[in-house]
């Protein structure tokens, strides 16, 4: 019982640690947006976008109200990102602006099974299949062991190293 | 609990704001002098939201349809990134020429069938999650968002203008997102027509100088289509299943 | 007169292996779930003119089945024929199971099978596939009920007749339901007519009955109980009936069809020149489903006998695959006239009959369903004591 308690208190001192120092290497790397910011603010904007979308996206398709704000089209006006050699990334790659926080909450879109994940222009053709399908794709299964074990071995490295204090 | 009603705004007075901002856009409020305002409806053609007082429809003349040409396909497969793969059973097509030869006097005709938009849809009344849906101003349109791609409306349709998506998509237009498993069909270009264009089959058409076929309000006694509804006999396919469709035919 | 005893099946070792095999089947069509969600729905045979296809016929073979598997408990309970009463609960649970089969099969098979949530929040009160939907949902919940005051202890026997009644009425309801998903499409030639409901509905007491006939005959002697063959010609008669009554909706509906040359087209389709269509029509729905299993129940001396009733079912089960068959993908198949009196050609292919070849991913979600629905109605017995200890004929009374 006692092994138990300071195995969770030495979690969360790792966990607490961390926060205080440095974000983790595991913490999402949101590629910078062009344009100007967000009048009412990125809080504002992260904890509302999926309300905001939803409702202007019913206003343009059922009322055909073609004046809103919020539209994945609007987004990737300033939020389309590249990848290192600068080409324009489609969902399918995790350096997608969609991509870098929700695979970090775990939390799946379904959008770009029929929309575009890039400004119009860009080629998306490179990319075969839908991310939905990626769960029959060896290079993505051996990918997520990858990301797995790097997990690991980082979590348990920061509890060594909170030990070993 | 149908879907049409998933406008509803989501709760909360953050919205007030945006609401003032979205409304700024389409009425232009100018103080002249103290007590005296001008005030500005529009400022473009394109309307804040569909129009409940339009029909929107199209007029297909089979006398000035060239059966030679497929200039409206093809204006519909790229304006809204659809493709012939070469199989025509599985492929989408939005649009298609029909090659008309009377059985009786072998005369050879031809003319496009699309979704004719119709006011009674049996689509819309099939679908189970009310996906299919048809706009105020008549334009009958797949909700995406809420298909799931169980292909009763195809069933329905007695003009086969729907298209199951049999493969993955990619390189959508922005203004018409398209999906593996779902149902897709002609949107009337209304993307376009929100923003007081015509669609991309009726522009191609003109441009070949057939101009065969006309975009309009039914309901706009004023309107080309109109005036020649009025003045030529038309009809519509399958008139005996009472549907009503916007889309209407001459000289067939 | 022997006591009733319901007892839970044993698990045999020949029991285990025929559960291993039906969740192989399970397997395998899951298996081929993933594989067209991965393609899309290109690596199946079904198109945009047969976009209903082999799943579909085997989804509606069990949605039927399972309303006319309730046929049993409905004699006991309704009808008050204690002959069938040993077998109420079995009925009532294989009722059950078959409608999560065919329902596994048709939510697998959408476009998009994740969206299952949407399409149980959002419904569609105009569309004839919503309100079945809500059949669905309430025949499993009425059916659990019924279960519940069959089984549960000090429940008065009107109260079970009562729950029975609905139960029974919900089936009719649910079966005019499934049909009319056929009935109610105008556009087509192939459907747009009252009597699928009823056509359907004969289709569920006749196909029902031949499933559970098998099932009892497979769980009696997985489990070694011993069936009565005064119980199973009774059966093989009703089954007679019933398929008698298949027959009469489809000739009424052909004859109907027939008289009005707007029809004459389809007809000539499916009864002369449909290939496929017409041979199942006449050789499986017709000869094999229908005059073949009748015949050998009113066959003087093998109509007497436990194997003519297991051999009638099976062809009444054969046969009622190839009825489906033939409405759903002949249905589809056969064009509708855009242009009446015109000849017309698209790159649609408009005026043609449609191509339809079945592909194994079809074959194996198809297969799956009927597995899930056999091995949901193994556990059942296995779990539930829903199977007397034996059903040998001691215990029926004069008058049946």
């Amino acid at each position: 019982m006692i092994r138990l308690v300071l195995l969770i208190a030495l979690m969360f001192g790792a966990a607490t640690a961390l926060s205080a120092q440095e974000r983790s290497s595991l913490w999402p790397e949101i590629p910078a947006a062009t344009g100007a910011p967000h009048p009412e603010g990125n809080e504002y904007w992260r904890r509302n976008h999926m309300n905001l979308m939803r409702h202007d996206r019913d206003q343009t398709m059922r009322d055909g109200n073609r004046e809103v704000e919020a539209s994945l089209k609007g987004c990737f006006d300033c939020h389309a990102a590249a990848d290192g050699e600068g080409t324009i990334v489609t969902y399918e790659s995790d350096k997608h602006f969609c991509r870098s926080c929700h695979d970090f909450v775990a939390v799946k879109v379904d959008c770009f099974m029929c929309h575009r994940s890039t400004p119009e222009g860009v080629d998306e053709t490179a990319d075969e299949g839908a991310d939905h399908a990626a769960i029959l794709s060896p290079r993505q299964t051996l990918a997520d062991i990858g990301d797995l074990v790097a997990y690991l071995k980082h979590s348990n490295r920061t509890l060594v190293v909170e030990a070993g204090q | 609990m149908t879907g049409n009603n998933s406008t509803t705004r989501p709760k909360g007075a953050e919205f007030s704001r945006r609401d003032f901002l979205r409304s700024g856009a389409a009425v232009a409020t100018a103080t002249l002098a103290p007590g005296v305002t001008l005030i500005a409806f529009g400022g473009s053609q394109a309307q804040a939201r569909a129009d409940a007082g339009k029909r929107w429809g199209l007029l297909i003349d089979a006398g000035r349809c060239d059966p030679d040409c497929s200039a409206c396909v093809t204006a519909c497969s790229d304006e809204n990134g659809w493709k012939d793969t070469g199989h025509p059973e599985t492929d989408a097509q939005w649009i298609r020429k029909v090659t008309l030869k009377n059985k009786f006097t072998g005369h050879v005709s031809s003319a496009p069938v699309m979704c004719q938009h119709c006011e009674e849809p049996p689509c819309v009344d099939v679908c189970p999650t009310g996906a299919s849906f048809k706009r105020v101003d008549g334009i009958v349109l797949v909700d995406k968002h809420t298909c799931i791609g169980c292909r009763y409306c195809m069933m329905a349709c007695p003009f086969s203008a729907r298209s199951f998506i049999h493969e993955p998509v990619n390189n959508q237009k922005t203004h018409a997102p398209r999906g593996q498993g779902t149902v897709e069909s002609c949107t009337l270009c209304v993307h376009r027509v929100d923003n007081g264009g015509t669609p991309a089959c009726v522009e191609a058409c003109a441009a070949t100088g057939n101009e065969a076929i006309i975009f309009g309000d039914l309901n706009d006694p004023t309107s080309d289509i109109a005036k020649r509804l009025a003045e030529y006999p038309t009809s519509s396919l399958r008139p005996d299943l009472a549907l009503n469709p916007g889309v209407r035919y001459s000289n067939l | 007169m022997e006591r009733t005893i319901y007892r839970e099946i044993k698990a045999t070792p020949h029991l285990w292996e025929t559960a291993m095999v039906l969740a192989a089947f399970i397997a395998a069509a899951l298996g081929a779930v993933i594989y067209v969600e991965h393609h899309g729905h290109i690596v199946t045979g079904m198109n945009n003119h047969i976009v209903w296809g082999l799943p579909h016929v085997f989804a509606i073979f069990l949605i039927v089945a399972a309303s006319g598997a309730l046929n049993v408990a409905s004699m006991a309970s309704v009808f008050d024929r204690t002959l069938y009463k040993p077998l109420a609960r079995l009925s009532a649970v294989s009722a059950m199971a078959l409608l999560i089969g065919g329902l596994a099969i048709l939510v697998l098979d959408l476009g998009r099978p994740d969206r299952i949530i949407v399409a149980m929040t959002t419904y569609n009160l105009s569309s004839i596939f919503a309100w079945n939907l809500l059949l669905y949902i309430g025949f499993l919940v009425i059916i659990g009920a019924y279960l519940f005051t069959q089984m549960a202890i000090g429940i008065p026997y009107d109260t079970v007749r009562r729950i029975g009644t609905l139960a029974f009425l919900w089936r009719l309801a649910l079966t005019t339901g499934t049909g009319s998903i056929f009935g109610w499409l105008v556009a087509r030639p192939g459907y747009d007519a009252a009597i699928m409901a009823p056509l359907f509905i004969a289709m569920s007491f006749s196909f029902g009955l031949a499933v559970f006939i098998l099932v009892t005959t497979a769980l009696c002697r997985l489990s070694g109980r011993q069936v009565g063959p005064l119980l199973m010609t009774k059966m093989g008669r009703l089954l007679m009936i019933f398929a008698a009554a298949v027959l009469y909706f489809t000739a009424v509906r052909h004859l109907t069809n027939l008289y009005t040359a707007e029809h004459a087209g389809f007809e000539d389709f499916t009864l002369f020149s449909g290939g496929i269509y017409t041979w199942l029509f006449w050789v499986g729905q017709i000869s094999i489903g229908g005059i073949i299993p009748i015949l050998m129940v009113l066959h003087p001396t093998f109509g007497k006998t436990p194997n003519a009733t297991i051999l009638a079912a099976v062809l009444v089960v054969l046969g009622g695959f190839a009825q489906i068959y033939v409405i759903v993908i002949g249905g589809q198949a056969y064009p509708m006239e855009l242009f009446p009196g015109f000849e017309v050609t698209s790159s649609f292919l408009d005026g043609e009959i449609a191509h339809y070849r079945p592909r194994w991913p079809e074959l194996l979600l198809g297969l799956g369903g009927v597995a899930t629905a056999l091995f949901a109605i193994g556990l059942g017995a296995k779990v539930l004591r829903i199977l007397p200890t034996t059903l040998s004929d001691a215990n029926l009374s004069p008058k049946d």
